[in-house]
């Protein structure tokens, strides 16, 4: 991507805010315990990155999120095919999934934990589930939206079952299937760091560096890890529209 | 494939079962079409074109009466029977020569290499050679007809039916596609059927012009179209022959709320469509 005008114009209002942010704490205006100076941030994160524990909570988050991302996503993605293709399968399984939908996420927390500890086991399936729904729901609506006279352009050509699924309805779908990919994405990089902080271990990972950083009353750290936090999402959101965009050329939007 | 074949259609009946009401939609329809031969239909909408239509190509099979090709009944759907509809419908994620090939997907009869070089073939067939790698979205309404045209002929099917394919082109674009499907029908040899609502486009194609009435959808009458090729429509015979045809729709009772009710009918079986059974799977 080229630097020009039009990317830099997204950067003026973190700087204008880095600026206030400098200025207040420079110039006294706030209490510097709970409002640090931006300088000071920098500080720890040197000292965090250089000690190199902090790489490897980065690693260890990014290990969560992308092993429940995976899990859930595939098991969207096929529930979501699933229920698209079969008045069966929706019958059945539609209502209980429209019930389960409407229980909070955080709320299977304290029963994943009792299943499973607060281990990464618990972490990636929790994962998993908030990124199961958004990838189940936007598959099936994009399997539902096949058009008619496209099956029977199908039909015409004597595709085969396979070939259906293959050459018509998931490649028809696909724009809705990656919506839920992309939301799927962003939710479970939520959860990860929900997780992370809920589910208290021994383990390290963003979430528990923040949550450290709480008990510490290291408010430095909290900051910088935040920051982190919101810079890694902000990155998969980036990396999945210029996906998205590439995989839909056709759609010459 | 590739030879044309006759296709006879007999004493042909069809209902649609709307709610517990069953609609009659066709009403012993009989035809017999020689190979080579291009048929044209005519008839206001709403008459059973596009359901004659269905039936021929087999994606409705609930009739009475037969629809033999050589001699043998059609069973569902073939890839000796090709089929343009009124939209394109290409898939819009595929590049022309993709959608080309979709037609060639379950083809047995041609190897790997002869499916390339009919592909190929056919887009130069419809002069769509600059636009082989382009996606849907990036043509013209007559280019995207174009690309259905090659698609549903790529398999050399014996029989084209043709569901008011120009109808939603403009004027140039309709008369330059219909000197292109003459060409390509004089070219290929192969059995064509023409449904259409534009009387002129019935007259210039058509070897013989079928007039159609409504509630239920039965054979007006036949005319034979005597003029050689290629037509000049503004002819005083090919004139006549239109006049001839026009004179049919005149004293066809038609009201305009019978049609509307119709549409509103069309319309309703949504949604439903995605079950196995309504695949036919
Ligand atoms: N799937 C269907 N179910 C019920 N009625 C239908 C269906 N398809 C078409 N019809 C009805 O059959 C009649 C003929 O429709 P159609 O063959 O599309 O006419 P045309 O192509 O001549 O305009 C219309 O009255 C229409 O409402
Ligand atoms: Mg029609």
């Amino acid at each position: 991507m080229s630097l020009n005008l039009k990317n830099l114009r997204g950067a003026v209002l973190p700087l204008a805010l880095l600026l206030v942010w400098y200025a207040v704490t420079a110039l006294g205006l706030v209490n510097t315990k709970l409002i640090v100076p931006p300088e000071k941030v920098l500080q720890v994160a040197y000292k965090f990155v250089m000690r190199g524990n902090f790489l490897e909570s980065i690693e260890a988050s990014l290990f969560r999120d992308l092993s429940g991302f995976l899990l859930g996503s595939v098991a969207g993605v096929l529930l979501g095919v699933l229920m698209g293709l079969s008045r069966w399968t929706e019958r059945f399984v539609g209502p209980s999934f429209n019930t389960l939908k409407q229980i909070s996420l955080f709320a299977w927390l304290p029963l994943i934990s009792t299943w499973l500890g607060t281990g990464d086991a618990a972490k990636i399936l929790f994962v998993a589930l908030s990124a199961f729904y958004p990838v189940a729901l936007n598959t099936f609506e994009g399997v539902r939206g096949v058009s008619k006279a496209q099956l029977e352009v199908a039909r015409v050509y004597a595709f085969t079952y396979k070939q259906l699924i293959t050459k018509l309805i998931l490649p028809s779908a696909s724009p809705q299937i990656l919506t839920g990919l992309h939301l799927g994405l962003i939710y479970a990089w939520m959860a990860t760091i929900g997780a992370e902080f809920l589910l208290i271990s021994s383990g390290s990972g963003l979430g528990d560096t923040v949550i450290k950083g709480r008990a510490a009353f290291n408010i430095e750290l909290i900051v910088f890890g935040m920051l982190t936090i919101g810079l890694i999402g902000a990155i998969f959101n980036h990396i999945a529209t210029r996906i998205e965009r590439r995989l839909l050329v056709w759609r010459g939007a | 494939m590739a030879h044309a074949a006759t296709l006879e259609i007999k004493n042909l009946n069809k209902q649609y079962q709307v709610g517990d009401k069953s609609l009659p939609v066709l009403e012993d329809i009989s035809l017999s079409i020689k190979p080579g031969e291009f048929v044209s239909i005519v008839g206001s909408s709403g008459c059973g074109k596009s359901t004659l239509l269905k039936l021929l190509i087999g994606l409705e099979d609930q009739y009475q009466g037969d629809i033999l090709l050589d001699g043998k009944r059609i069973v569902g759907t073939s890839l000796e029977r090709g089929i343009v509809f009124q939209e394109h419908r290409l898939f819009p994620w595929l590049t022309v020569e993709q959608n080309i090939s979709i037609g060639l997907l379950n083809n047995t009869e041609l190897s790997a290499e002869e499916k390339t070089n009919s592909i190929q073939e056919h887009i130069e067939l419809v002069g769509l050679k600059d636009f082989a790698n382009a996606y849907p979205y990036q043509l013209s309404g007559g280019m995207s007809q174009r690309v259905a045209i090659a698609r549903a002929l790529v398999n050399r099917p014996e029989v084209l039916l043709l569901d008011e394919p120009f109808g939603a082109l403009d004027a140039f674009t309709r008369a330059y596609l219909q000197q292109e499907l003459q060409r390509i029908w004089e070219k290929e040899g192969i059995t064509m059927i023409l449904v259409t609502h534009d009387v002129e486009e019935a007259v210039y194609l058509g070897d013989r012009v079928v007039v159609m009435q409504p509630r239920p959808g039965r054979i007006k009458r036949v005319i034979d179209v005597n003029l050689p090729r290629e037509r000049t429509r503004s002819s005083a015979k090919f004139t006549a022959i239109k006049e001839e045809v026009l004179r049919e729709f005149a004293d066809t009772p038609d009201t305009v709320e019978e049609l509307t009710t119709q549409t509103t009918v069309n319309e309703a079986p949504k949604n439903s469509f995605l079950t196995a059974d309504a695949l036919c799977y």
